[in-house]
């Protein structure tokens, strides 16, 4: 268990800026989920906490040692990578022990370090096998072995998952959050995926364009977006916003939607509306119209979508009600749960 | 591997009398069928085509086989295609250990095994080389790798002969003109650029994560090679190897210059066997002693044709 510390770090590729000015700080034992489309510079962050990038200026400091200019070996760090990276000719055995084998680590400990962590990710029966003759799932389950062995202080993962069909996603999803309950080292993980992001992260990270958009905890960064960009990425079907102004006594107005908000900033001028899906109840004795232009049964839910004026919003509906297309129905929108942004930075707005 | 439902089937198709078979529509079967039985005149040429290709490159080749067995008095009454009347193995007993190279009469197994020393390490040494070159630049890049690798690969450009004059003054001031280490020298240096391009390619197919692994493993530069990348690395090697013996083996103009005297490779001392001016030509142990120089390369080419068809589109297409 360690902490990570990133001071003021820049990295530049190709005469390009991947990562300008950026401070983490992650807490011993922590579950920090990278998050953020792809080209946002998360992996090359994670790349750069491994060793495996070169950073320009910033530094770098693992369980309060600066590893700004170490070797990766030296970090104590283990990595996951998306596509296994195990060595194709060696079994599974020997996959797992070759950086203990490289460390010159005695046979007898190596001996008991890789049964225990085979007994963990039960590959006991697999270990005399080479990653050719393995599912994909059990290949990462090898990788993550790889990272067990060496006992590492700080766990990385990129995009481990990423490879993988959806039933074994959500399987080895779940050991992985079992795994860090288990050992309670702190780890690191870059994903794409918001779901990933959600169920494991103990604080997310929402970075865009080199730069952190948003920390916080799952529930944090989902229900107080931070700005329009975090808005928008979390949450599936997106947020809709709706372009309006506050009227100065703490009404809301844009199209045909007028909504009196309980935390309304003081003061008037144009703001951005952000609704999610779980926000809109249709009810019949809802204060706005909307007509229904399409419905998604989701097995336990379903997402019904609707126009209201020249907007398009979606509602959740967690009831076995039917609805069909053109049918106009009232709905009501939770103002004390909803989101203001500013239309010229996108900041969030208000508490 | 078999997919697993394979035997369910087979027990099946055993177990149940007159089993339905699995068919195709009617129609388009006949269609398929037809298209392939059909002879068109296309078709026709095409096969005419690649007869006469086959006979023309075969005919040299049968020639020499039916000469190489038959004794000298049949071959003078002409009848060159004919097959041989008196059977004889004496023309190859004469070229492998008997006939004239030179001033010496002893065959050109000399020269074979002169050829064997010469390219044994001349394909070993370009492979290990060409291997570490290529694995440095895919994975390491080190600080102007990429001019380093353009130089090498417009030395492949430069013709052979441009460079023999200068190589031999620079042997001849080294002191090792004329010996085993200088031909084993020159082939490993004109084969470098080659050998770099094939691995350096071939690594760079290998995903970077892999790399990246064996670093966080704490794996340095010859750790990695050695045991993550050179076993990974069978399929080139194989490549690397065929088009390195039979470039060593065929060479003629860098064994006569560089290898000296005591080391002339195969093709020189064949050369010397044909080219004898006195007395009267033996065509059949000409053709012998040809065979068996053209042997290895032959047996190679037969043997690993489907890894050295592999070996010029890796190098062709990447490139």
């Amino acid at each position: 268990m360690a902490n990570v510390h990133l001071h003021k770090l820049c990295i530049r590729l190709g005469g390009k800026d991947i990562i300008r000015e950026l401070d983490l700080q992650v807490a011993a034992g922590e579950f920090l989920v990278l998050l953020g489309p792809s080209g946002c510079g998360k992996s090359t962050l994670l790349h750069s906490i491994a060793g495996l990038v070169d950073m320009d200026s910033g530094a770098i400091e693992i369980g309060g040692r600066d590893m700004s200019d170490a070797d990766p070996s030296e970090r104590g760090i283990g990595m996951v990578f998306q596509s296994y990276a195990l060595y194709p000719t060696m079994t599974v055995e020997a996959n797992m022990s070759f950086g203990l084998r490289i460390a010159g680590t005695p046979k007898a400990e190596i001996r008991r370090r890789v049964a225990r962590a085979a007994e963990m990710l039960q590959l006991d029966a697999l270990l005399g096998r080479k990653p050719a003759q393995l599912s994909g799932g059990q290949r990462q389950r090898v990788a993550i072995g790889r990272a067990l062995v060496r006992e590492a202080q700080v766990f990385l993962f990129d995009e481990p998952l990423s490879n993988l069909d959806a039933k074994l996603r959500a399987e080895l999803r779940r050991e992985l959050k079992l795994l860090h309950q288990t050992l309670g080292s702190t780890m690191i993980y870059v994903t794409h995926d918001q779901v990933e992001a959600m169920t494991l992260a103990s604080r997310i990270v929402v970075m865009d364009k080199g730069a952190i958009q948003q920390i916080g905890t799952p529930a944090e960064v989902y229900e107080r977006p931070a700005n329009r960009f975090v808005a928008g990425f979390l949450g599936a079907p997106a947020m809709t916003f709706i372009d309006g102004a506050l009227d100065g006594a703490g009404r809301f107005v844009g199209g045909p939607i007028s909504l009196a908000l309980p935390a309304a900033p003081a003061g008037a001028g144009p703001v951005v509306l952000g609704v999610r899906p779980e926000q809109v109840e249709i009810r019949a004795d809802g204060p706005l119209q909307g007509e229904v232009t399409l419905v998604e049964p989701m097995g336990n839910h379903q997402v019904v979508w609707l126009r209201c004026g020249a907007l398009a919003m979606s509602a959740l509906v967690h009831d076995g009600r039917v609805f069909a297309p053109g049918q106009v129905l009232g709905f009501a929108i939770d103002a004390a749960r909803v989101s203001l942004f500013d239309p010229a930075d996108g900041r969030r707005l208000g508490a | 591997m078999t997919p697993p439902i394979a035997q369910p089937v087979i027990e099946s198709m055993m177990e149940q009398p007159p089993p339905l078979p699995l068919r195709l529509p009617p129609p388009a079967r006949a269609r398929q069928r037809s298209r392939r039985r059909r002879l068109t005149p296309a078709r026709i040429g095409i096969y005419a085509f690649l007869l006469m290709a086959a006979a023309f490159f075969l005919l040299p080749l049968y020639v020499m086989i039916v000469t190489s067995f038959k004794p000298m008095d049949e071959i003078r009454q002409g009848g060159i295609l004919a097959l041989p009347h008196a059977f004889t193995l004496a023309p190859w007993r004469q070229a492998w250990s008997g006939v004239c190279t030179g001033a010496a009469c002893e065959g050109i197994r000399g020269g074979f095994w002169n050829s064997v020393w010469i390219t044994l390490p001349s394909t070993i040494l370009p492979i290990l080389i060409g291997a570490v070159n290529g694995y440095a630049l895919s994975f390491w890049r080190p600080r102007g790798a990429r001019l380093l690798f353009g130089i090498l690969l417009a030395g492949a450009f430069v013709p052979v002969q441009v460079m023999i004059y200068p190589l031999v003054r620079v042997m001849a001031l080294a002191g090792i003109f004329g010996s085993l280490p200088a031909i084993v020298l020159v082939h490993l240096v004109f084969a470098m650029p080659v050998m770099t391009l094939l691995f350096r390619n071939y690594y760079a197919g290998l995903p970077d994560e892999l790399f990246q692994a064996a670093r966080i493993d704490g794996g340095g530069f010859w750790r990695i090679f050695l045991q993550v990348m050179l076993p990974m690395s069978l399929p080139i090697i194989v490549v690397a190897a065929i088009m390195q013996v039979t470039g060593v083996w065929n060479d003629y103009i860098l064994g006569l210059v560089f290898a000296g005297r005591d080391n002339l490779p195969m093709t020189v001392e064949l050369n010397n066997v044909i080219n004898t001016t006195t007395g009267t030509r033996q065509y059949n142990v000409n053709m012998a002693a040809t065979i068996l120089t053209a042997l290895l390369p032959l047996a190679l080419y037969f043997l690993s044709g489907r890894w050295f068809v592999r070996g010029i589109a890796a190098g062709a297409v990447k490139g």
